[in-house]
Protein backbone atom coordinates (compact mmCIF):
# COMPACT_ATOMS: atom_id res chain seq x y z
CA UNK A 1 0.00 0.00 0.00
CA UNK A 2 1.43 3.64 -1.34
CA UNK A 3 1.89 5.72 2.09
CA UNK A 4 -0.47 8.25 2.92
CA UNK A 5 0.43 12.34 3.20
CA UNK A 6 -2.09 15.10 3.75
CA UNK A 7 -1.27 18.68 2.74
CA UNK A 8 -2.32 21.34 4.24
CA UNK A 9 -4.03 23.98 2.12
CA UNK A 10 -4.44 27.18 3.96
CA UNK A 11 -4.01 29.20 0.71
CA UNK A 12 -0.30 30.22 0.89
CA UNK A 13 2.57 28.36 -0.25
CA UNK A 14 3.95 26.05 -3.60
CA UNK A 15 1.21 23.19 -2.84
CA UNK A 16 1.41 21.97 -5.91
CA UNK A 17 5.33 21.65 -6.01
CA UNK A 18 5.36 20.08 -2.88
CA UNK A 19 2.19 18.05 -4.44
CA UNK A 20 4.12 16.19 -7.17
CA UNK A 21 7.49 15.75 -5.53
CA UNK A 22 5.22 13.38 -2.66
CA UNK A 23 3.55 11.46 -5.53
CA UNK A 24 6.90 11.44 -7.53
CA UNK A 25 7.81 8.97 -4.19
CA UNK A 26 4.92 7.05 -4.40
CA UNK A 27 2.83 8.59 -2.25
CA UNK A 28 -0.86 8.56 -1.91
CA UNK A 29 -2.09 12.36 -1.19
CA UNK A 30 -4.31 14.18 0.04
CA UNK A 31 -4.56 18.43 0.04
CA UNK A 32 -6.99 19.68 2.91
CA UNK A 33 -8.32 22.48 4.37
CA UNK A 34 -10.35 20.56 6.96
CA UNK A 35 -9.88 19.67 10.66
CA UNK A 36 -11.13 16.02 10.22
CA UNK A 37 -8.56 15.55 7.61
CA UNK A 38 -5.97 16.42 9.62
CA UNK A 39 -7.33 14.20 12.92
CA UNK A 40 -7.42 11.62 10.41
CA UNK A 41 -3.79 12.26 9.20
CA UNK A 42 -1.27 9.42 8.94
CA UNK A 43 1.47 11.63 8.17
CA UNK A 44 0.76 15.74 7.82
CA UNK A 45 2.24 18.14 6.07
CA UNK A 46 2.44 21.97 6.66
CA UNK A 47 3.75 23.61 3.72
CA UNK A 48 4.41 27.54 3.43
CA UNK A 49 6.17 30.31 1.65
CA UNK A 50 6.23 34.14 2.47
CA UNK A 51 4.73 36.07 5.74
CA UNK A 52 4.46 34.61 8.98
CA UNK A 53 1.41 36.44 9.97
CA UNK A 54 -0.53 35.70 6.60
CA UNK A 55 0.22 31.94 7.38
CA UNK A 56 -1.15 32.23 10.66
CA UNK A 57 -3.82 34.17 9.91
CA UNK A 58 -4.70 31.61 7.30
CA UNK A 59 -4.96 28.71 9.11
CA UNK A 60 -6.86 30.71 12.11
CA UNK A 61 -9.73 30.86 9.81
CA UNK A 62 -10.50 27.57 8.55
CA UNK A 63 -10.39 26.73 12.31
CA UNK A 64 -7.15 24.49 11.94
CA UNK A 65 -4.78 25.97 14.73
CA UNK A 66 -5.93 23.69 17.10
CA UNK A 67 -6.54 20.42 15.28
CA UNK A 68 -2.87 21.22 14.01
CA UNK A 69 -1.52 21.23 17.60
CA UNK A 70 -3.10 18.17 18.73
CA UNK A 71 -2.17 16.07 16.18
CA UNK A 72 1.86 17.43 16.93
CA UNK A 73 0.66 16.07 20.42
CA UNK A 74 -0.54 12.09 19.50
CA UNK A 75 3.62 11.58 17.89
CA UNK A 76 2.44 11.22 14.43
CA UNK A 77 5.10 12.17 11.83
CA UNK A 78 4.26 15.89 10.99
CA UNK A 79 6.30 17.74 8.75
CA UNK A 80 6.57 21.81 8.27
CA UNK A 81 8.51 23.38 5.58
CA UNK A 82 9.44 26.55 5.32
CA UNK A 83 7.24 29.13 6.83
CA UNK A 84 5.31 25.58 7.54
CA UNK A 85 8.70 25.08 10.11
CA UNK A 86 8.39 28.76 11.59
CA UNK A 87 4.71 28.48 12.24
CA UNK A 88 5.52 25.54 14.27
CA UNK A 89 8.02 27.60 16.77
CA UNK A 90 5.77 29.66 19.61
CA UNK A 91 6.97 33.11 18.44
CA UNK A 92 8.14 34.73 15.07
CA UNK A 93 9.22 38.58 15.63
CA UNK A 94 8.57 39.32 11.51
CA UNK A 95 6.73 42.64 11.42
CA UNK A 96 5.67 42.64 15.38
CA UNK A 97 5.35 40.16 17.26
CA UNK A 98 3.18 36.94 16.68
CA UNK A 99 2.16 33.76 17.96
CA UNK A 100 2.94 30.51 16.39
CA UNK A 101 1.77 26.84 16.72
CA UNK A 102 4.47 26.43 19.76
CA UNK A 103 4.78 23.08 18.44
CA UNK A 104 8.36 23.21 19.33
CA UNK A 105 9.88 25.88 22.06
CA UNK A 106 11.65 28.91 20.46
CA UNK A 107 11.56 32.05 18.67
CA UNK A 108 11.75 33.04 14.40
CA UNK A 109 14.03 35.71 13.93
CA UNK A 110 15.38 37.79 10.91
CA UNK A 111 18.22 36.55 9.41
CA UNK A 112 21.14 38.85 10.02
CA UNK A 113 22.02 41.29 6.98
CA UNK A 114 25.98 41.62 8.00
CA UNK A 115 28.17 38.62 8.19
CA UNK A 116 30.50 37.72 11.26
CA UNK A 117 33.05 39.83 9.48
CA UNK A 118 30.52 42.72 8.87
CA UNK A 119 30.50 41.81 5.54
CA UNK A 120 26.91 42.81 3.74
CA UNK A 121 24.37 39.80 3.09
CA UNK A 122 21.88 39.63 0.48
CA UNK A 123 18.51 39.21 2.71
CA UNK A 124 16.67 37.19 1.47
CA UNK A 125 18.83 34.49 2.07
CA UNK A 126 18.02 32.62 -2.05
CA UNK A 127 20.14 29.73 -3.38
CA UNK A 128 21.69 26.14 -2.64
CA UNK A 129 23.75 26.38 0.93
CA UNK A 130 24.99 22.88 2.90
CA UNK A 131 23.61 21.04 5.51
CA UNK A 132 25.97 20.86 8.36
CA UNK A 133 25.66 18.31 11.24
CA UNK A 134 26.27 19.84 14.68
CA UNK A 135 28.33 17.87 16.76
CA UNK A 136 26.17 17.53 19.18
CA UNK A 137 24.60 15.18 16.86
CA UNK A 138 25.81 11.80 16.54
CA UNK A 139 23.96 10.60 13.34
CA UNK A 140 21.09 11.49 11.64
CA UNK A 141 20.20 7.31 11.13
CA UNK A 142 16.85 7.34 11.70
CA UNK A 143 16.20 11.03 10.94
CA UNK A 144 14.47 12.29 7.69
CA UNK A 145 18.09 12.93 7.17
CA UNK A 146 18.50 9.39 7.08
CA UNK A 147 21.27 8.53 4.35
CA UNK A 148 22.04 12.29 3.11
CA UNK A 149 25.97 12.96 3.75
CA UNK A 150 26.63 16.42 5.85
CA UNK A 151 27.75 18.85 3.01
CA UNK A 152 24.63 18.12 0.78
CA UNK A 153 23.61 21.24 -0.70
CA UNK A 154 20.02 22.10 -0.38
CA UNK A 155 17.70 25.25 -1.82
CA UNK A 156 16.69 27.73 0.48
CA UNK A 157 14.98 31.24 0.37
CA UNK A 158 14.10 32.70 3.78
CA UNK A 159 13.91 36.42 5.01
CA UNK A 160 13.74 34.89 9.06
CA UNK A 161 14.99 31.81 10.86
CA UNK A 162 13.99 30.06 13.94
CA UNK A 163 15.56 29.66 16.93
CA UNK A 164 14.79 26.58 18.96
CA UNK A 165 15.28 27.37 22.86
CA UNK A 166 16.96 23.58 23.18
CA UNK A 167 19.82 23.53 20.68
CA UNK A 168 19.36 20.05 20.61
CA UNK A 169 16.35 20.09 18.32
CA UNK A 170 18.41 21.67 15.64
CA UNK A 171 19.71 18.39 13.94
CA UNK A 172 21.43 20.22 11.01
CA UNK A 173 22.11 24.14 10.09
CA UNK A 174 23.41 26.03 7.31
CA UNK A 175 25.89 28.43 7.35
CA UNK A 176 25.23 31.98 6.37
CA UNK A 177 28.15 34.74 6.86
CA UNK A 178 29.20 32.81 9.92
CA UNK A 179 25.45 32.80 11.61
CA UNK A 180 24.41 29.31 12.33
CA UNK A 181 20.58 29.27 10.82
CA UNK A 182 18.69 25.89 11.65
CA UNK A 183 17.89 23.84 8.32
CA UNK A 184 16.20 20.87 9.91
CA UNK A 185 14.82 20.97 13.79
CA UNK A 186 13.16 18.28 14.88
CA UNK A 187 11.46 16.26 18.27
CA UNK A 188 10.22 12.94 18.16
CA UNK A 189 8.31 12.52 15.07
CA UNK A 190 7.94 16.33 14.58
CA UNK A 191 10.57 17.85 11.86
CA UNK A 192 10.57 21.24 10.60
CA UNK A 193 12.55 22.01 7.14
CA UNK A 194 13.91 25.28 6.48
CA UNK A 195 14.79 24.77 2.73
CA UNK A 196 12.59 23.30 -0.09
CA UNK A 197 12.99 19.51 -0.47
CA UNK A 198 10.80 19.50 -2.87
CA UNK A 199 12.85 22.13 -4.88
CA UNK A 200 16.07 20.60 -4.04
CA UNK A 201 16.68 17.89 -6.81
CA UNK A 202 17.10 14.48 -6.65
CA UNK A 203 18.92 14.75 -2.98
CA UNK A 204 15.62 17.08 -1.88
CA UNK A 205 13.71 13.91 -2.75
CA UNK A 206 15.26 11.49 -0.60
CA UNK A 207 14.06 13.32 2.19
CA UNK A 208 10.15 13.40 1.16
CA UNK A 209 10.68 9.62 0.72
CA UNK A 210 12.33 9.18 4.64
CA UNK A 211 10.04 11.14 5.50
CA UNK A 212 7.20 8.46 4.24
CA UNK A 213 8.84 5.76 5.89
CA UNK A 214 9.96 7.28 9.15
CA UNK B 1 27.91 35.41 0.03
CA UNK B 2 25.71 32.37 -1.02
CA UNK B 3 27.00 30.08 -3.36
CA UNK B 4 26.49 31.43 -6.92
CA UNK B 5 23.37 30.46 -8.95
CA UNK B 6 23.79 29.05 -11.97
CA UNK B 7 20.18 29.36 -13.73
CA UNK B 8 19.16 28.16 -17.40
CA UNK B 9 17.65 30.84 -18.69
CA UNK B 10 14.92 29.88 -21.31
CA UNK B 11 12.90 32.61 -23.80
CA UNK B 12 9.46 30.99 -24.66
CA UNK B 13 7.74 31.95 -27.77
CA UNK B 14 3.93 29.72 -27.96
CA UNK B 15 4.69 25.95 -27.43
CA UNK B 16 8.75 26.94 -28.89
CA UNK B 17 12.02 27.84 -26.95
CA UNK B 18 13.29 30.48 -28.77
CA UNK B 19 16.49 32.64 -29.09
CA UNK B 20 17.03 35.89 -30.04
CA UNK B 21 19.77 38.96 -30.07
CA UNK B 22 19.14 41.77 -27.87
CA UNK B 23 16.09 40.09 -27.05
CA UNK B 24 14.45 40.52 -30.85
CA UNK B 25 14.77 38.28 -34.10
CA UNK B 26 13.83 34.77 -32.17
CA UNK B 27 14.95 31.12 -33.80
CA UNK B 28 13.31 28.39 -32.44
CA UNK B 29 15.97 26.30 -30.64
CA UNK B 30 13.04 22.99 -30.03
CA UNK B 31 10.78 22.10 -26.86
CA UNK B 32 11.04 23.81 -23.58
CA UNK B 33 10.48 20.93 -21.51
CA UNK B 34 12.84 18.74 -22.94
CA UNK B 35 16.03 21.18 -22.69
CA UNK B 36 14.76 22.05 -19.00
CA UNK B 37 14.57 18.44 -18.57
CA UNK B 38 18.06 18.07 -19.67
CA UNK B 39 19.59 20.77 -17.55
CA UNK B 40 18.00 19.35 -14.93
CA UNK B 41 19.54 16.36 -14.95
CA UNK B 42 22.66 18.38 -15.39
CA UNK B 43 22.48 19.58 -12.09
CA UNK B 44 20.92 23.54 -13.08
CA UNK B 45 20.23 25.41 -10.10
CA UNK B 46 17.39 26.93 -10.98
CA UNK B 47 15.17 27.75 -14.15
CA UNK B 48 13.66 30.79 -15.91
CA UNK B 49 10.93 30.44 -18.23
CA UNK B 50 10.30 33.98 -20.18
CA UNK B 51 7.31 34.55 -22.59
CA UNK B 52 8.20 36.35 -25.45
CA UNK B 53 4.87 36.97 -26.92
CA UNK B 54 3.90 38.09 -23.41
CA UNK B 55 0.19 38.35 -24.83
CA UNK B 56 -2.79 38.17 -23.41
CA UNK B 57 -4.06 35.14 -25.88
CA UNK B 58 -2.55 31.93 -26.12
CA UNK B 59 -1.53 32.28 -22.72
CA UNK B 60 -2.35 28.47 -22.57
CA UNK B 61 0.30 26.92 -24.20
CA UNK B 62 2.72 28.46 -21.31
CA UNK B 63 0.52 27.32 -18.89
CA UNK B 64 1.00 23.93 -20.09
CA UNK B 65 4.71 24.18 -20.20
CA UNK B 66 4.47 25.13 -17.04
CA UNK B 67 2.45 22.26 -15.45
CA UNK B 68 4.84 20.03 -17.50
CA UNK B 69 7.83 20.91 -16.00
CA UNK B 70 6.80 21.06 -12.77
CA UNK B 71 5.57 17.08 -13.19
CA UNK B 72 9.18 16.07 -12.54
CA UNK B 73 11.60 18.79 -12.33
CA UNK B 74 12.61 19.69 -8.97
CA UNK B 75 14.22 22.89 -8.80
CA UNK B 76 13.44 26.51 -8.72
CA UNK B 77 11.31 28.00 -11.67
CA UNK B 78 10.08 31.54 -12.24
CA UNK B 79 8.29 32.53 -14.74
CA UNK B 80 8.03 35.80 -16.53
CA UNK B 81 6.49 37.50 -20.03
CA UNK B 82 3.55 39.48 -19.57
CA UNK B 83 2.10 39.02 -16.23
CA UNK B 84 0.00 41.92 -15.29
CA UNK B 85 -1.96 40.82 -12.30
CA UNK B 86 -2.00 39.28 -8.40
CA UNK B 87 -4.61 36.64 -10.72
CA UNK B 88 -2.17 36.00 -13.55
CA UNK B 89 0.39 35.43 -10.88
CA UNK B 90 -1.80 33.20 -9.08
CA UNK B 91 -2.27 31.34 -11.79
CA UNK B 92 1.15 30.72 -12.61
CA UNK B 93 1.91 29.61 -8.90
CA UNK B 94 -0.64 26.63 -8.82
CA UNK B 95 0.69 25.60 -12.52
CA UNK B 96 3.63 25.20 -10.95
CA UNK B 97 6.10 28.29 -10.71
CA UNK B 98 7.68 29.12 -7.39
CA UNK B 99 8.37 32.62 -8.30
CA UNK B 100 7.23 35.42 -11.02
CA UNK B 101 9.50 38.17 -13.28
CA UNK B 102 7.75 41.52 -13.70
CA UNK B 103 9.23 44.16 -15.72
CA UNK B 104 6.76 46.14 -18.36
CA UNK B 105 3.36 45.56 -16.24
CA UNK B 106 5.30 46.89 -12.66
CA UNK B 107 7.00 49.69 -14.78
CA UNK B 108 3.67 50.97 -15.19
CA UNK B 109 2.31 50.47 -12.08
CA UNK B 110 4.70 49.64 -9.62
CA UNK B 111 1.98 48.96 -6.94
CA UNK B 112 1.91 45.27 -8.68
CA UNK B 113 4.75 44.92 -6.60
CA UNK B 114 3.83 45.10 -3.26
CA UNK B 115 0.16 43.14 -4.23
CA UNK B 116 2.25 40.37 -5.38
CA UNK B 117 4.81 40.60 -2.26
CA UNK B 118 2.18 40.55 -0.19
CA UNK B 119 -0.11 38.15 -1.28
CA UNK B 120 2.74 35.52 -1.66
CA UNK B 121 5.96 36.83 -0.41
CA UNK B 122 8.55 38.64 -1.47
CA UNK B 123 10.64 35.57 -2.56
CA UNK B 124 8.23 35.35 -4.95
CA UNK B 125 8.66 38.58 -6.58
CA UNK B 126 11.05 39.27 -8.50
CA UNK B 127 11.36 42.46 -10.17
CA UNK B 128 13.04 41.89 -14.34
CA UNK B 129 15.01 44.46 -15.35
CA UNK B 130 15.13 44.76 -19.38
CA UNK B 131 18.35 47.91 -19.09
CA UNK B 132 20.28 49.49 -21.66
CA UNK B 133 23.07 51.87 -21.61
CA UNK B 134 22.29 55.46 -21.91
CA UNK B 135 24.96 57.21 -23.50
CA UNK B 136 25.53 59.34 -20.72
CA UNK B 137 27.23 56.81 -18.44
CA UNK B 138 24.28 55.58 -17.04
CA UNK B 139 21.72 52.49 -17.80
CA UNK B 140 17.96 53.31 -19.00
CA UNK B 141 14.90 50.58 -17.94
CA UNK B 142 13.38 49.30 -21.10
CA UNK B 143 9.93 47.60 -21.20
CA UNK B 144 8.31 45.63 -23.83
CA UNK B 145 11.77 43.35 -24.81
CA UNK B 146 13.81 45.82 -25.09
CA UNK B 147 11.63 48.41 -27.34
CA UNK B 148 10.07 50.85 -24.90
CA UNK B 149 11.55 53.43 -23.42
CA UNK B 150 10.59 54.51 -19.56
CA UNK B 151 13.30 57.23 -19.25
CA UNK B 152 13.75 55.79 -15.99
CA UNK B 153 17.20 55.26 -14.39
CA UNK B 154 17.92 51.52 -13.33
CA UNK B 155 19.80 52.40 -9.79
CA UNK B 156 16.58 54.05 -9.12
CA UNK B 157 14.02 51.84 -10.33
CA UNK B 158 16.32 48.91 -8.38
CA UNK B 159 16.19 50.83 -5.37
CA UNK B 160 11.92 51.66 -5.81
CA UNK B 161 11.45 48.03 -6.91
CA UNK B 162 13.19 47.12 -3.44
CA UNK B 163 10.95 49.30 -1.28
CA UNK B 164 7.84 48.05 -2.84
CA UNK B 165 8.68 44.22 -2.25
CA UNK B 166 11.06 42.94 -4.50
CA UNK B 167 12.91 39.82 -3.13
CA UNK B 168 15.03 39.30 -6.32
CA UNK B 169 16.43 41.52 -9.16
CA UNK B 170 16.51 39.29 -12.83
CA UNK B 171 18.60 42.18 -14.11
CA UNK B 172 19.22 42.08 -18.65
CA UNK B 173 21.17 43.84 -20.16
CA UNK B 174 19.48 44.54 -23.64
CA UNK B 175 22.92 45.20 -25.44
CA UNK B 176 24.90 42.45 -24.69
CA UNK B 177 22.02 39.46 -24.75
CA UNK B 178 22.69 37.14 -27.53
CA UNK B 179 25.90 38.88 -28.19
CA UNK B 180 28.35 36.13 -26.65
CA UNK B 181 30.40 38.86 -26.10
CA UNK B 182 30.28 38.73 -22.29
CA UNK B 183 27.85 40.38 -19.40
CA UNK B 184 27.88 44.54 -18.82
CA UNK B 185 29.86 43.87 -15.60
CA UNK B 186 29.77 47.61 -14.95
CA UNK B 187 25.96 47.34 -15.19
CA UNK B 188 25.91 44.22 -12.86
CA UNK B 189 28.22 45.65 -10.61
CA UNK B 190 26.36 49.01 -10.08
CA UNK B 191 22.86 46.88 -9.37
CA UNK B 192 24.52 44.32 -7.17
CA UNK B 193 26.03 46.54 -4.49
CA UNK B 194 23.14 48.83 -4.83
CA UNK B 195 20.56 46.04 -3.99
CA UNK B 196 20.33 44.53 -0.87
CA UNK B 197 18.20 41.34 -2.58
CA UNK B 198 19.87 39.17 -5.02
CA UNK B 199 21.05 39.97 -8.43
CA UNK B 200 21.16 37.43 -11.24
CA UNK B 201 22.44 38.65 -14.11
CA UNK B 202 21.65 37.77 -18.04
CA UNK B 203 22.88 38.61 -20.80
CA UNK B 204 25.80 38.02 -23.05
CA UNK B 205 27.80 34.98 -21.98
CA UNK B 206 29.38 33.76 -24.85
CA UNK B 207 31.97 30.96 -22.57
CA UNK B 208 32.89 30.65 -19.64
CA UNK B 209 35.56 33.17 -19.34
CA UNK B 210 32.65 35.76 -19.41
CA UNK B 211 30.90 34.09 -16.48
CA UNK B 212 33.94 34.10 -14.22
CA UNK B 213 34.45 38.15 -15.00
CA UNK B 214 30.93 38.65 -14.07
CA UNK B 215 31.24 36.61 -10.55
CA UNK B 216 34.60 37.90 -9.95
CA UNK B 217 33.99 41.77 -10.54
CA UNK B 218 30.36 42.40 -10.71
CA UNK B 219 29.67 41.03 -7.27
CA UNK B 220 26.57 39.14 -8.35
CA UNK B 221 24.60 36.26 -6.62
CA UNK B 222 23.23 34.09 -9.68
CA UNK B 223 23.98 33.72 -13.46
CA UNK B 224 21.37 33.54 -15.95
CA UNK B 225 22.59 31.59 -19.33
CA UNK B 226 20.90 30.83 -22.31
CA UNK B 227 23.06 30.76 -26.08
CA UNK B 228 26.04 28.77 -24.23
CA UNK B 229 23.48 26.24 -23.32
CA UNK B 230 20.65 26.20 -25.83
CA UNK B 231 23.28 26.22 -28.66
CA UNK B 232 25.16 23.32 -26.95
CA UNK B 233 28.52 24.89 -26.63
CA UNK B 234 29.33 24.42 -23.13
CA UNK B 235 27.30 21.68 -20.61
CA UNK B 236 26.29 23.00 -17.13
CA UNK B 237 28.52 20.19 -16.04
CA UNK B 238 31.57 22.05 -17.48
CA UNK B 239 30.97 24.95 -16.42
CA UNK B 240 30.54 23.95 -12.83
CA UNK B 241 33.70 22.24 -12.59
CA UNK B 242 35.14 25.34 -14.10
CA UNK B 243 34.12 27.76 -11.84
CA UNK B 244 34.61 25.28 -8.67
CA UNK B 245 38.57 24.89 -10.58
CA UNK B 246 38.64 28.37 -9.68
CA UNK B 247 37.83 28.10 -6.28
CA UNK B 248 34.67 30.15 -6.50
CA UNK B 249 32.06 28.82 -4.32
CA UNK B 250 28.70 26.64 -6.27
CA UNK B 251 26.41 24.23 -5.40
CA UNK B 252 28.94 21.08 -5.62
CA UNK B 253 26.90 18.03 -7.12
Amino acid sequence: MKPKVTIIDYGLGNLFSIKRAFEHCDADVKITKSPDDIDNADRLVLPGVGAFSAGIIGLKELHLLEPIKEYALTGRPFLGICLGMQMMMEVSEEFGKHRGLGVIRGTVVPVPSKGKNSEKLKIPHVGWNSLCKPRYIDSWEKTILQGISSGTYMYFVHSYHAVPSDKNSCIAFADYGGHRLSAVISMDYIYGCQFHPERSGKVGLEIIKNFLYI
Amino acid sequence: MSNIRLIARLDIKGPNLVKGIHLEGFRVIGGPYEHAKKYYQNGVDELIYMDTVASLYGRNSLIEIIKHTACDIFVPLTVGGGIRSVDDVRNILRAGADKVAINTAAVKRPELIAEVSNNFGCQCMVLSIEAKRDGRGGWEVFTDNGREHTGMGVVEWVKRGEELGAGEIFLTSVDQEGTRKGFDVELVKIVSNTASVPVIASGGMGEIAHLLEVIRKGNVDAVAMADILHYKRRTLYEIRNAVLAEGIKVREI
